[in-house]
């Protein structure tokens, strides 16, 4: 049965309801602001990895490095998560560019575009926070749930986080790979070693560019470009990582049962999304690098609605959630990072006894589920 | 042996993965894109009431064809890009370089209004190249008879400028149907050439003059009257589906068909009966539905997908795509047809049920 709350079936209908219309309403209003919204992203991102690569150049003057790392740092998060993340969404195929369009886009990823779309758009996106079928819970390595049984492995977790960090968007391309399904003997060995040698072909092209062909160009420059490069990419995934580890493991998120899926409506889907997702509050430009993951609330209702809208449409989805009474979740980055970090924590350690929300009673009301400030 | 522009472009390459060159040469500036190229709107001029000349400054990665063809173009309009298929107005050897296509504004058109309505100098347009096989020959034949009406006359002007700007003008018959002289689009420049070259004969037919309520259309018999020699002479035919259908029996009874060369405007698509249902396109995992009279070229395209298409009337088979499964209708003809595999043209083509695409 679906994910328990003190709403009525009615409750969840009309709440449903009422997300569909704001859904409805934007995608009825896009159009050329909306698109040169994105053009003039792209536009910038491209600049500013021009201008990063070019000013690295002269990388044997130390402030020419450092501009030139911040540059080309600041174009691989917009990369990534600006234009990457949400083209490769779809959420920019209302254009009919095909220049800008999911099926053509490819990414400054480990992750090839396609390998991506399968577990990030189908598999994350519709069983988000599922314990057993949304892999993106823990990525596979982390105990982010006191449902997830302990064991020893974890209490290193607090470390390889911090390294996962570091090497995010490997780990997510192996990770893509779901090489651990191959074991189980879930997924075919010959489409497993096909994705892989995808993979570690795109790793080897991007790993060429930034760690070899850029820095022999630059000639007595080659160690402090080939460092810049490692430095953005490093600054890059880290920064990834954090955003994307605030947007379903503070505390206040809730993972479900492979049995809540069971029967679960269209307004069942939107409230496990709501209460499976915590947004970031922050300045524009905190939303513009974060690729408008800060408002992952939205994102995971409308995943394909244009990026540049869900700041828009978040006073009305947090409106719908005063009045159903479901926590909607968000708080600084400062503030959410450090609540992921003491799950994480905590997690490491066995326990605790697993806290089921316990099925409403018809006809009456149970307090809201725990609400974040 | 390899040459010194793929292995640059290997180099580059390296250089821009995951994007290529291409992609941050169109970033600075469409135009210099080769292998999307666009153009860019120089001029927009009235013709009639209703249609207008496009002149466009083409890109980098243009190449001209052959008088009388045919090019796809997109235009953005709301920040969508929506295509269609022109023909070619201009002769591909003018001097400045420019292209040109005329296009007759359709009450009912969102593509063609905003061409004649809203399009502005400096505006980009996507560019195909040139297609299709309603040219000139090589070798001119010694007689040539043009048949059109309306806007048909676009590519046959593009071959008119192009013989006129030729050593010689051959012995030329034009026959030129229009509601009245106001409405004949390139009417006074058609007038001019008549006037300047004794070889080239015009004929206006004007089906409505002063507002007459009774329509006087072309007929075959008028054709042959005006034009004796018709058996003798290389033809060209473009205009609505009725006069391409007269024509092309006109010359069959004559056994002369393979003196005829026809295009024609807007299919005559009927409606479906039924409800259409469901379109799932496989490979992208999108979904939408639609109508039994909605062609699936529109209904994907509505839901985002990026659609092939080219002549949009079923004729040039450049949307056919893989069905996967279900049936479709051919809008045209109200047959029913399709098994998993079957290309299907996806202009003329209405879902019947629900079906799937491998796309």
């Amino acid at each position: 049965m679906p994910a328990a709350t003190h709403l009525s079936p009615q409750d969840i209908e009309d709440l449903g309801r009422e997300l569909d219309r704001i859904r409805e309403e934007v995608l009825a209003s896009r159009g050329e602001q909306d698109a040169r919204y994105i053009r003039r992203v792209i536009a910038l991102q491209r600049g500013l990895e021009i201008g990063g690569r070019a000013a690295m150049f002269a990388a044997v003057l130390p402030p020419a490095w450092l501009a030139g790392t911040a540059m080309l740092s600041l174009a691989k998060i917009l990369e990534n998560m600006e234009i990457g993340h949400n083209v490769l969404h779809g959420q920019w195929d209302w254009m009919r560019d095909p220049r800008i369009h999911s099926t053509t886009w490819e990414w400054d990823s480990a992750s090839p575009a396609d390998g991506w779309k399968y577990s990030h758009n189908y598999v994350h996106h519709t069983y988000t926070n599922v314990l057993g079928r949304d892999r993106d819970l823990g990525y596979s390595i982390l105990r982010v749930s006191p449902e997830q049984p302990w064991n020893p492995v974890y209490l290193a977790q607090p470390l390889y986080n911090l390294a996962l960090a570091a090497l995010f968007e490997w780990g997510i391309a192996i990770y893509d790979v779901e090489i651990e399904r191959a074991f189980r003997g879930e997924k075919p060995w010959d489409e497993t070693l096909d994705q892989l040698r995808g993979m570690l072909k795109k790793v080897l092209r991007q790993g060429l560019k930034d760690y070899v062909v850029f820095p022999a160009l630059a000639g007595p420059a080659f160690l402090p470009v080939l460092l810049g490069n490692l430095t953005a990419n490093v600054v890059r995934n880290i920064w990834a990582h954090t955003i994307i580890v605030c947007g379903h493991f503070p505390e206040a998120t809730r993972t479900f049962a492979e049995a809540e899926l069971d029967g679960e409506s269209r307004g069942d889907w939107y409230v496990r999304q709501l209460l499976g997702s915590a947004n970031i509050s922050g300045p524009p430009v905190l939303h513009l690098l974060s690729g408008n993951l800060s408002h992952q609330i939205e994102h995971h209702l409308f995943p394909d609605l244009p990026s540049n809208r869900y700041a828009q449409v978040a006073p009305r989805v947090r409106a719908l959630c005063e009045r159903f009474g479901l926590p909607y979740t968000t708080g600084s980055l400062p503030r959410q990072t450090v609540s992921v970090w003491k799950r994480i924590l905590r997690l490491a350690l066995p326990g605790p006894t697993p806290a089921r929300v316990p099925a409403p009673v018809p006809g009456t009301s149970p307090e809201p589920v725990a609400r974040a400030a | 042996m390899l040459g010194i522009r793929p292995l640059l472009a290997t180099a580059a390459g390296a250089l821009t993965s995951p994007l290529t060159p291409d992609d941050y040469r169109a970033t600075l500036n469409p135009l210099w894109s080769r292998n999307r190229p666009s153009g860019r709107v120089k001029a927009v001029v009235p013709e009639t009431a209703d249609a207008a000349t496009v002149l466009i400054s083409p890109g980098l990665g243009w190449r001209r064809g052959i008088a009388g063809q045919h090019v796809d173009t997109a235009f953005r309009i709301d920040g969508v890009w929506h295509s269609r298929t022109f023909s070619l107005s201009s002769p591909p050897d003018r001097a400045d370089g420019l292209i040109s296509i005329t296009v007759k504004a359709n009450p009912d058109g969102l593509v063609s209004r905003h061409i004649v309505q809203a399009l502005r100098p400096g505006d980009i347009v996507r560019l195909g190249q040139p297609a299709g096989t309603f040219v000139l020959p090589a070798e001119l034949p010694e007689r040539l008879l043009f048949v059109t009406a309306g806007s048909g006359i676009t590519p046959v002007m593009a071959m008119l400028r192009h013989l006129a700007a030729g050593p010689r003008m051959p012995d030329v018959v034009l026959a030129h149907s229009a509601p009245d002289p106001s409405k004949v689009i390139f009417g006074a420049e058609l007038r001019r050439l008549a006037a300047r070259f004794p070889s080239l004969r015009l004929h206006e037919q004007h089906t409505r003059p002063a507002g007459d309520q009774r329509s006087t259309r072309l007929t075959m018999a008028a054709l042959a009257t005006l034009c004796p020699d018709l058996p003798a002479r290389m033809a060209w035919v473009c205009g609505p589906a009725a006069l391409v259908e007269q024509a092309e029996s006109y010359w069959r009874e004559r056994g002369i068909s393979e003196r005829l060369l026809t295009e024609r405007f807007h299919p005559n698509l009927r409606a479906g009966n039924g409800a259409g249902g469901r379109v799932r396109f496989v490979r992208s995992g999108r979904e939408t539905t639609t109508s039994a009279d909605t062609p699936l070229l529109m209904a994907g395209e509505r839901s985002g997908m990026l659609m092939p298409s080219g002549c949009r009337m079923g004729i040039c088979h450049r949307c056919l795509v893989p069905l996967a499964d279900g049936r479709v209708r051919d809008l045209r003809t109200g047959v029913e047809h399709g098994t998993a595999g079957d290309l299907i043209q996806t202009c003329v083509s209405a879902a019947v049920g629900d079906i799937e695409i491998d796309l």
